[in-house]
């Protein structure tokens, strides 16, 4: 399992991840283009200002005139309107980039996931991926478009501010620019070391998010225990790291911009130094005496910026690696080109393929399954079930129970031996006319945001209103849904929080009838909920698996009871199968089974009310 | 006023480093005023010819002096620049310093104290408590405030001095500049705080737009075998898609939003900058302006703008730490358990006594109603009613969770109200029926009342709760985590640990609030037994379902509604037309249906 807080940076930039990066940027090649351009422009804009300066002083201060001044203000409020507009520009272009390829590189991965196999879901946890989906790919978003603006505008500035010093005055320029190799040496320290216990910070704060959530659901396990002490010492020891670790990150902080302006005033200094002298001499004028400061004063703000952007890379390197690989990852279980090439995509089919409806007979040929190769969960299962039948499977929690159902619904495939549909091997159908006709009804019932009605629409999309409702009063949904305020229009609230675990069963129960499937799965729930729902469910249930293919993975007795056949499961092997009446005559392991855990059942309910 | 107050209060102990804090700030502002004077006086004064002047009381007392012959050493200007920029660096680097330490420390402070007086809150208060408003609070409101502290208060202190100091110092030297520079700040300062909490709704609809992406994608990958079985990957990523690019466009709008501001502000700012630099070329070119002088003006207007245009965001952000304090402070308003240390801390055996107990978590709807009874010490106290029966709430009383309201509870004949709290919870040992487990390895969870244990001693009970065999079988062992970064343990499971951890501190009382349901019967017994065989005995409470587990109690007590129904031994109850009677027959008629 990962672990959703992992995070681990490499030290060397990997071109080619970048390069598959940028694929996602193709279509923002115009804005890049234009980013860059603009950007570029912004540096020489910047680099203008100080030598307006210049001209100030040169043309109209020392020759003590102001003759031409209206050009010198009509030219000067000119490049203020063209850096604003450069600024509008940059900001609007990059945010551009920025949203459009978070929004690529996420519709991508989105489609990818919709793709891969539930082993790989077994193997994320989804706290993981949606860390992948989330904050990784906004901090693509974000490197790949400021990160280009920080770029570029930090290497034309420095080129630019570099060229026109040069111009004025190289020897100047030489003397000035004598300490910007240690401010780029500097500056690469300071931002490493800023951003690495950033990064601690933001860890720590997850743990302590973490501590207190603990602390919380666990107030009475610490009250009981009489923890409380110790718990806080533990806890205090978590604050006192973070302290430490945001102090530090702020005294690197604050250390690096004194050493940065020092830096940058003894350009100045030496500017000043050297270019009083040369103005004495008359070598240089004062104008360029001026703008030499300003110069030497902008000069560090690019080579800080970039230094920063360095740094930033490193970080959302693991980033692109961990997305990239999400999204270049196969999925397992996936239609065989020759499928796709008869049938179409897996995501939708052709509509001219010619596929016979499922009738749901279902056999199991030697089957043999493991979730990891040293660890055989079923090893050569065969098991051949009618349409129409009802299989009730039991076993303890490990048998293989889960894994038969699995393998059956093709959410996994067979390592060895096969499993025929109607008498075809399923491999050489597409998945989605397996899944097309399958309804499932889960343990913990799992509801969508969204109304009533949009929840059991999920079985079939194109059903009307009508439909829905029908299904709902098929399962004894309806009377609860009408006793809601808004009836069908009743939000159900993030995973169905607002309703309770009764009433999202039977909703879930009115989505598997409403999709109208031919192989039904139910997992059964063992979690108890009142009796007047359980009631419904029941009925429910009976409605539900009639004249179809059923698999239950039961619990209650009276389910059990009604199944056509009892499949027992031990130790992923058939250890017996029958009637519920042949199989207590028999008084093998299911009688016992049946003694223990239903005995339990029959207590609990003369304990309810 | 109140939440300053608040504020105010949370800062103890780091008052004095925040005001060395503010004092650097003042400082660094100070000397960062005096590099472009430098300036102004070598050009004016030492190049060129004009009479040396400065503001008072920066650099006043060399007015008047001829500095002209450090024409010969112009190094001695250039170092003094260094000078007044090393002393800016070392009062910009206290300042990070001092109000990080300060910042950093209260926060710390405020979140041990958070953690702490929630343990400290009553059983009552967590029950109804919401989790993740709790959380937030602790986490996200002391980050404001950590925030506030650390830097918006800083920068805001920044602003103010840096416009103060420098207006002074223009002041003196140039009216008519001064007025100039300084005239389109007000209207830079004014178009951000009104940009900023306009705003404010763009930056919540992105928020809003980014938290419907989430829960799609949330949904989607938990409700991973639903959309499979219903071969509903099409419509998902449509669904996706909406919310994807509805994110993205209203995260372009709000990017827009900031270009314009961004935009507009950059040319309000820029203007200002030309105009003092036309300005001043003017006034100089006329000979009313020294090149020293306008150089300075140039500067400071440089200077100025950034922090002044920060202010408006900074501003409409600092609200926030004002509500964060009083959230903040409505936790901890929350009156603590009254633990009563100090109290009465008697020898326990495990002898207890109720008589005529009545109890209601709202006084005037009793949950228990007159419950009297006697277990001698090392007695098993079997368990059996209804859901809602009182079952629970006899058990929150031993623990003094809750506070019985009428009758007498005797503990080897000292009144259990006068017992201190956690004396009495140290030496009962209970296990709820669906255990709390730490994320801490499996060893950590059963040694939590009792660090010092010995890893023997922890197997052996481990072996009581028939948990060590499975432990042994996770590839750490005991070294296993537990919880969301490691394994995740099955109810049983669960329980059985929970059942080593109680067993571990070998209180001589016992508390199975139901804590076998998740176990089968087999195992069920298994530890029972092991109960039954350990040294000394505990007083047990054995709350369960089971029929089986409760028959070899020595006093089995039938709860219904508040009041003890039915006691006596099995033997006893089995005989007696009720509650007991009618599970122990099904239990014989499922036998007898096995058998036909």
């Amino acid at each position: 399992m990962h672990d959703p807080y992992e995070d681990h940076y490499p030290d060397k930039v990997d071109l080619k991840l970048w390069r598959e990066i940028l694929r996602f940027a193709k279509p923002f090649r115009r804005e890049l283009g234009l980013l860059i351009v603009v950007v570029i422009g912004v540096a020489l804009v910047d680099a203008l200002f100080p030598y307006m300066n210049k001209i100030a002083i040169d043309q109209f201060v020392v020759p003590q005139t102001t003759e031409g001044i209206g050009w010198f203000v009509g030219g000067y409020l000119a490049i203020v309107v063209i850096q604003a507009l450069n600024v509008y520009l940059f900001i609007t272009t990059a945010g551009k980039v920025e949203t459009g390829l978070s929004y690529e590189i996420r519709k991508h991965g989105f489609i990818r996931l919709q793709e891969l196999s539930l082993s790989f879901y077994d193997k994320k946890a989804v706290g993981w991926l949606m860390a992948r989906m989330t904050s990784d790919v906004n901090r693509l978003g974000e490197i790949v478009s400021w990160g280009c603006v920080d770029l570029f505008w930090g290497s034309a500035s420095m080129v630019v501010y570099t060229a026109v010093m040069f111009a004025l005055n190289w020897r100047l320029a030489l003397v000035s620019l004598a300490v910007v190799p240690l401010l780029v040496v500097v500056s690469l320290f300071f931002q490493k070391r800023i951003l690495r216990e950033h990064r601690q910070v933001r860890r720590l704060n997850s743990r302590i998010t973490g501590a207190y959530n603990e602390g919380i659901t666990g107030a009475t396990t610490t009250k009981i225990m009489s923890r409380e002490e110790q718990n806080l010492a533990e806890f205090s020891q978590l604050t006192g790291s973070l302290r430490a670790s945001a102090i530090r990150a702020a005294v690197y902080s604050s250390l690096f911009l004194p050493i940065v302006l020092l830096l940058g005033s003894t350009g100045t200094g030496l500017a000043l130094w050297y270019g009083g002298k040369s103005v004495l001499q008359g070598a240089v004028s004062y104008g360029v005496l001026v703008a030499f400061i300003s110069y030497t004063l902008q000069f560090f703000e690019p080579v800080r910026e970039m230094a920063r952007v360095f740094a930033e890379l490193q970080a959302a390197h693991a980033s692109a690696e961990r997305v990239i690989s999400l999204i270049q990852t196969e999925p397992e279980i996936k239609d065989s080109p020759e499928v796709v090439a008869k049938y179409g995509s897996s995501l939708k089919l052709s509509a001219n393929s010619q596929l016979p409806p499922l009738r749901g007979d279902i056999t199991f040929e030697h089957v043999s399954f493991a979730y990891n190769p040293d660890e055989p969960v079923l090893t050569d299962f065969n098991l051949e079930v009618k349409a129409g039948e009802t299989i009730a499977l039991v076993g303890e929690t490990g048998a293989g129970k889960s894994t038969v159902v699995n393998l059956a619904c093709r959410f996994y495939e067979p390592t060895s031996g096969r499993i025929l549909i109607d008498g075809v091997d399923y491999r050489t159908r597409p998945l989605l006319w397996l899944h097309g006709s399958l309804g499932y009804v889960l343990q913990s019932p799992h509801l969508f945001s969204g109304t009533i009605m949009e929840n059991i629409r999920y079985g079939r999309l194109t059903a009307t209103d009508e439909e829905v409702i029908e299904a709902a009063k098929l399962v004894n949904a309806h009377q609860f849904i009408m006793k809601l305020e808004k009836g069908y229009q009743t939000e159900v609230g993030e995973g169905g929080g607002l309703l309770s675990t009764g009433e999202k069963q039977l909703i879930s129960f009115a989505r598997a009838v409403l999709a109208n499937p031919r192989i039904f799965v139910l997992d059964e729930a063992t979690s108890s909920i009142d009796t007047e729902t359980e009631l419904l469910i029941q009925e429910a249930i009976k409605k539900v698996l009639q004249g179809r293919t059923s698999f239950v993975i039961a619990h209650r007795l009276s389910t059990i009871r009604s199944a056509d056949r009892i499949v027992v499961i031990r130790g992923g092997a058939i250890q017996e199968q029958g009637t519920h009446e042949e199989l207590m005559q028999a008084k093998g392991y299911y009688y016992r089974l049946y003694m223990n855990q239903f005995l339990d059942e029959q207590q609990n309910s003369l304990l309810r009310v | 006023m109140k939440s300053i107050r608040l504020l105010w209060n949370y800062m103890h102990g780091n008052r004095l480093t925040y005001l060395g804090a503010i004092l650097s700030v003042g400082m660094a502002a100070l000397f960062t005023i005096m590099g472009p004077l430098v300036i102004r006086i070598t050009i004016d004064s030492i190049i060129g010819d004009q009479p040396m002047t400065a503001p008072f009381p920066i650099l006043s007392f060399m007015e008047g002096y001829d500095v002209r012959p450090l024409r010969q050493a112009l190094w001695i200007p250039g170092m003094l620049l260094i000078t007044i920029t090393l002393l800016r660096g070392i009062f910009i680097f206290l300042r990070g310093r001092l109000s990080a330490q300060a910042s950093e420390t209260t926060a710390r402070k405020l979140r041990d104290r958070l953690y702490d007086h929630l343990q400290y809150l009553p059983y009552s208060y967590h029950k109804q408590a919401d989790t993740g408003d709790l959380i937030q609070r602790c986490t996200s409101d002391v980050e404001t405030i950590r925030r506030f502290l650390g830097a918006q208060f800083v920068e805001v202190g920044n602003a103010l001095f840096m416009v103060t100091f420098s207006a002074y110092v223009m002041l003196s030297l140039d009216k008519r500049m001064t007025l100039i520079s300084l005239a389109v700040v007000p209207v830079i300062f004014t178009f951000a705080v009104v940009f900023f909490r306009k705003v404010r709704t763009a930056f919540q609809t992105a928020d809003e737009a980014e938290a419907e992406m989430t829960t799609v994608l949330q949904e989607n990958l938990t409700g991973v075998r639903v959309v499979r079985a219903f071969a509903n990957q099409a419509f998902e990523i449509e669904k996706f898609e909406e919310k994807n690019s509805a994110h993205r466009h209203k995260v372009f709008h709000l990017i827009w939003l900031l270009a314009c501001y961004w935009g507009s502000s950059d040319f309000l700012a820029l203007a200002q900058i030309a105009i003092v630099a036309a300005a001043g070329a003017y006034f100089t070119a006329q000979g009313s302006l020294s090149i020293g002088t306008m150089v300075v003006y140039s500067s400071y207007v440089g200077m100025l703008l950034w922090p002044v245009r920060q202010m408006g965001r900074i501003l409409t952000d600092m609200g926030k730490a004002l509500v964060a304090a009083e959230r903040i402070q409505e936790i901890l308003d929350a009156p603590r358990e009254v633990l009563e240390e100090n109290f009465n801390k008697p020898e326990i055996k495990g002898g207890i006594v109720f008589d005529n107990v009545y109890f209601g978590y709202e006084p005037d709807k009793p949950v228990l109603k007159g419950i009297s009874f006697t277990v001698e010490p090392g007695q098993t106290v079997g368990i059996l009613g209804h859901t809602g029966s009182g079952k629970s709430s006899l058990m929150h009383l031993l623990v003094r969770l809750y506070d019985y309201q009428g009758g007498s509870i005797k503990v080897d004949g000292v009144e259990l109200k006068e017992i201190d709290k956690k004396w009495i919870r140290r030496h009962v040992g209970v296990v709820p029926q669906e255990p709390f487990l730490f994320a801490k390895t499996i060893r950590e969870n059963i040694t939590l009342a009792r660090s010092d244990a010995q890893d023997e001693e922890v197997f052996q009970i481990a072996k009581d709760a028939a948990i060590h065999d499975v432990i042994m079988q996770f590839d750490k062992g005991y070294d296993t985590l537990v919880g969301e970064r490691g394994v995740s343990v099955s109810g049983g499971q669960r329980q059985r640990i929970a059942i080593a951890r109680a067993l571990i501190t070998h209180s001589p009382i016992l508390i199975f609030d139901d804590s076998l349901s998740a176990v089968d019967t087999e195992t069920d017994l298994a530890i029972r037994q092991a109960l039954r065989g350990r040294a000394r005995r505990a007083t047990t409470f054995l709350i369960s379902h089971r029929i089986t587990s409760l028959s070899n109690a020595d006093l089995i007590l039938v709860l219904d509604d508040g009041q003890i129904v039915q006691a006596g031994t099995h033997e006893e109850l089995v005989n007696e037309p009720g509650l007991y009677q009618r599970i122990w027959d099904l239990q014989a008629s499922l036998a007898e249906e096995a058998v036909e």
